[in-house]
């Protein structure tokens, strides 16, 4: 699978993106002692992938995706690397052949065989000019930005909490710094210049998957990787648990990481969203330009968690803490 | 057992003077409707349930200018039906510019058994004000919840405000320190409207603060509204805690409490 | 917090920037308190900025916001999840991210402070955060500590041993300690102080006043948004990788 040595960079905890010190609510929960030790930590854990880590995946799905077809449509060949361009194409191919199935067929894809849940190299037979493997309507810098910005509305409307929301964007914001070197790309660029104050974590993930040229699926495996590691981590530290006692839950909740992955993806693979009803939303009309992205992107999963709404409000009013959330 | 499909709609319309007179008010057992007040429309269950395999479907339309309150008699219990069907409640909302909806049902209990789907989309003009309350209660007294799938989705002027998912029951989330921890219910309400605009485009680090209390929080969202959310061993105690958070997010409106806040 | 530029994918660039340093050493050695000095001494001629990277609270924050040294808008507080050698060496992104967000806010600015949570003796700056670095030890720990050594002590551009005044009382012989200290620093400065008798740590100061100028003549005035908006030519790529000059 193409992008699989750049996913292991990009879900690494050495990865010099300011993680280490993100507790994601297990901090509070010491502190309260709803998290004493491995089983409550598991159920933390599993919880906290179900909920925030499938929101994450999808979020972090639906960017790594907009950031290949945003590289590739507003951005000459030459000011990208070859890698960055490379992955553009790829993942532009398999966005706009999705585009294309949907509108042959049916929005509603059988859980687990859309194509966002394969990876770009899979389709090597297929050859197009570029006009071809644009998703029409990203043809500009003005919609990449604008599309940019709603991708992040859409994570603000999934975090109900403003410390979490905080979290996620200093996260963000120091993730994309990294990544803008690592990888430097023109999707980097429009979203950092689209989101100044820092765009949402899962959303800089996903555009940092696709400048490291990981396909849609692997951006998503990384968000819902990142949302148990960080907070096992933190477990370890606060609560000095046998840190091989932690790791065999993480590799408990594998076949779980894999299953979230693959919803996140599936949900993106739904175009229209699941009633439509009267209301102001854009229609599902594949292919059709910015109003396709949005209305894709309005029925991601949106799964809260309101101990951990409530833990981070807590947290954050915590003068005596070791991590930032 | 016969699965029950039934279509209910409110729709307001403004009248002479400024009031608001209810143009349409159509129901289909068990989804029956009654007006109580000028502008006022109660939820009455005529019968028990819904069951796995029952469709609900209720659509509201206030029109621009109108206010209206949507309650219900009793708490809904969710009971178990039709094998591998869930039973399915969609409410659909529609409110105009200028116009307020008060949505506060009594809770929604899932019973053993039970597999419930709520799906709720709710789509605001630029300057409509919305009080929406969502109780869940997770089984009844002493007895395991059923599985539940709650959907909201909230939009203003076609921009989200609010999108959330609450998953009950299913194993993942049953006892997580991280979700629900020991609570036994839980809800939300959504007060939305000009009145919680905030003055300038978000910046990070500027968030706007919550309020945050035992077991609830008054959490501002980045658009105009703030989400009160809430954990209780009890349907008693959530109400409670929810009423806390409504009182402290209403204080958040600078210009005073909105029109479609409810008597408690 | 910080915004962005527009290219950071050299964001060490030192062209027209501040002056980046970092002040790292053991808990209680008197980091905080020759940070306090340095602003001080250094206020009146100096625009500054102070990042803290405290273990547990914002006290160390909150001391320098209250001590009146310095505007307390211009202390950022960064929390580094029990690992404070993590945040100043492998991942540096929260800390560059507060230096960034101070010269954005304030500057330009000559001098960026960025303090350590205290550690042990094998802390040291990554090249990517601090420009330059103090090491700092006290005498109460004992008098083997220099010669111990640890990348700290050995690396670091000025090593300051403070709480002169407390080695009577410890039993610590300063010349054992400046005499190892010269062993193991390859000519390296080092410099004693008793910051509870010098306000103003008056001779560090004047190293960092030399840095600072040092600092200025190589890479030019630092000037508005220089944080990340700096040109990364040639030329500024090879001075970023010049070896670091020593004081004379």
């Amino acid at each position: 699978m193409n992008g699989e040595a750049a996913l292991l960079l990009l879900a690494d905890s050495r990865l010099p993106a300011g993680g280490h010190a993100h507790s994601g609510g297990v901090e509070e929960a010491v502190r309260r002692g709803t998290v004493t030790g491995t089983g409550d930590l598991a159920r933390f854990l599993r919880g906290r992938l179900a909920t925030t880590g499938l929101v994450t995946a999808a979020l972090a799905a639906a960017a790594c995706e907009l950031a290949a077809c945003d590289a590739f449509s507003d951005t000459s060949p030459d000011t990208v690397s070859d890698t960055a361009a490379r992955a553009a194409r790829e993942a532009s191919e398999a966005a706009a052949g999705r585009a294309r199935g949907d509108a042959d067929t049916h929005p509603r894809r059988p859980s687990g065989g859309g194509d966002t849940s394969g990876t770009p190299a899979t389709r090597p037979e297929r050859h197009h000019t570029e006009g071809d493997t644009r998703v029409r309507g990203l043809s500009g810098g003005g919609d990449g930005l604008e599309l940019w910005r709603r991708l992040d509305d859409e994570a603000d409307a999934r975090t109900v909490s403003p410390a979490q929301r905080e979290a996620a964007r200093t996260q963000g914001r120091l993730l994309l710094r990294t990544a803008r070197r690592m990888w430097p790309s023109a999707a980097l660029d429009t979203l950092a210049r689209a989101v100044p104050e820092g765009a949402h974590h899962p959303v800089a993930l996903g555009a940092a998957a696709a400048a490291a040229g990981c396909a849609p699926r692997q951006a998503a495996l990384a968000a819902a990787y990142a949302s148990v590691t960080g907070p096992a981590t933190a477990a370890v530290r606060l609560l000095g648990l046998d840190p091989v006692a932690v790791h065999r839950l993480l590799s408990d909740l594998t076949p779980a990481l894999e299953e979230a992955a693959r919803s996140a993806c599936a949900a993106l693979g739904d175009a229209a969203p699941a009633h439509g009803g009267p209301d102001g939303e854009p229609h599902a009309e594949p292919d059709d330009g910015p109003d396709a992205w949005r209305a894709r992107w309005a029925a991601l999963p949106g799964h809260g968690a309101p101990a951990l709404d409530l833990l981070a409000e807590g947290h954050l009013i915590n003068p005596m803490k070791l991590f930032v959330s | 057992m016969t699965a029950v499909t039934a279509r209910a709609l409110i729709r307001t319309e403004a009248a002479a003077g400024g009031r608001t007179r209810l143009e349409t008010l159509r129901s289909d057992p068990p989804l029956t409707l009654r007006q109580t007040g000028p502008h006022r429309v109660h939820i009455v269950s005529t019968a028990a349930g819904p069951l796995r395999g029952d469709h609900l479907d209720l659509a509201v339309d206030v029109a621009p200018g109108t206010s209206l309150e949507v309650r219900s008699v009793a708490a809904t219990l969710v009971l178990p039906g039709l094998p591998d069907t869930p039973s399915v409640m969609v409410v659909r909302a529609r409110v105009g510019a200028g116009a307020s909806l008060c949505f506060s049902p009594e809770p929604t209990v899932l019973a053993a058994g039970c597999a419930h789907r709520l799906v709720v989309r709710l789509s605001l003009a630029e300057d409509a004000t919305v009080f929406w309350r969502e109780e869940i209660v997770f089984g009844r007294h002493g007895e395991r919840p059923g599985r539940g799938h709650a959907r909201f989705d909230a939009t203003v002027a076609g921009r989200p405000l609010l999108r959330h998912d609450l998953v009950i029951g299913e194993e993942e989330v049953t006892g997580s320190p991280a979700v629900y921890g020991d609570a036994r219910c839980v809800g939300s309400t959504l007060l939305a409207g000009p009145a919680w605009a905030r003055a300038a485009p978000p910046c990070a680090g500027r968030e706007r603060r919550a309020v945050l209390g035992d077991g609830w929080a008054a959490l501002p969202l980045t658009g105009p509204g703030v989400q009160v959310c809430a954990l209780g061993a009890d349907a008693v105690q959530l109400r409670e805690r929810l009423l806390r958070g409504e009182d402290a997010a209403t204080a958040c409106a600078p210009p005073g409490p909105p029109a479609a806040t409810p008597a408690a | 917090m910080g915004a962005y530029h527009d290219d950071l994918h050299d964001a060490a660039d030192p062209h027209g920037r501040a002056l980046r340093l970092g002040i790292g050493g053991p808990v209680g050695s008197g980091k905080t308190a020759l940070v306090a000095a340095l602003c001080r001494s250094l206020g009146p001629s100096l625009r500054l900025g102070v990042v803290t990277n405290d273990i547990y609270t914002t006290e160390d924050a909150d001391f320098l916001r209250r001590a009146g040294v310095i505007d307390p808008e211009r202390v950022i507080a960064v929390q580094t999840g029990c690992c404070p050698h993590t945040a100043i060496r492998d991942d540096i992104a929260a800390n560059l991210d507060a230096v960034e967000t101070l010269e954005d806010r304030f500057g330009p600015l000559d001098l960026v402070i960025v303090e350590s949570g205290g550690d042990n003796l094998t802390a040291t700056f990554s090249r990517g955060l601090a420009d330059r670095q103090i090491f700092v030890l006290d005498v109460s720990g004992g008098d083997k500590v220099p010669r111990k050594g640890g990348p700290g002590v050995t690396s670091a551009d000025l090593l300051v041993v403070n709480k002169t005044d407390l080695a009577p009382m410890v039993g610590a012989d300063l010349t054992v300690m400046s005499r190892d200290a010269a062993a193991v620093r390859d000519g390296k400065p080092v410099l004693f102080t008793s910051i509870r008798e010098d306000k103003g740590a008056r001779a560090v100061a004047d190293w960092v006043t030399d840095m600072v100028g040092a600092w200025q003549r190589e890479h030019g005035e630092p000037h508005e948004h220089a944080g990340g908006h700096a040109g990364h030519g040639a030329a500024g790529r090879a001075a970023r990788r010049a070896p670091v000059s020593r004081p004379a």
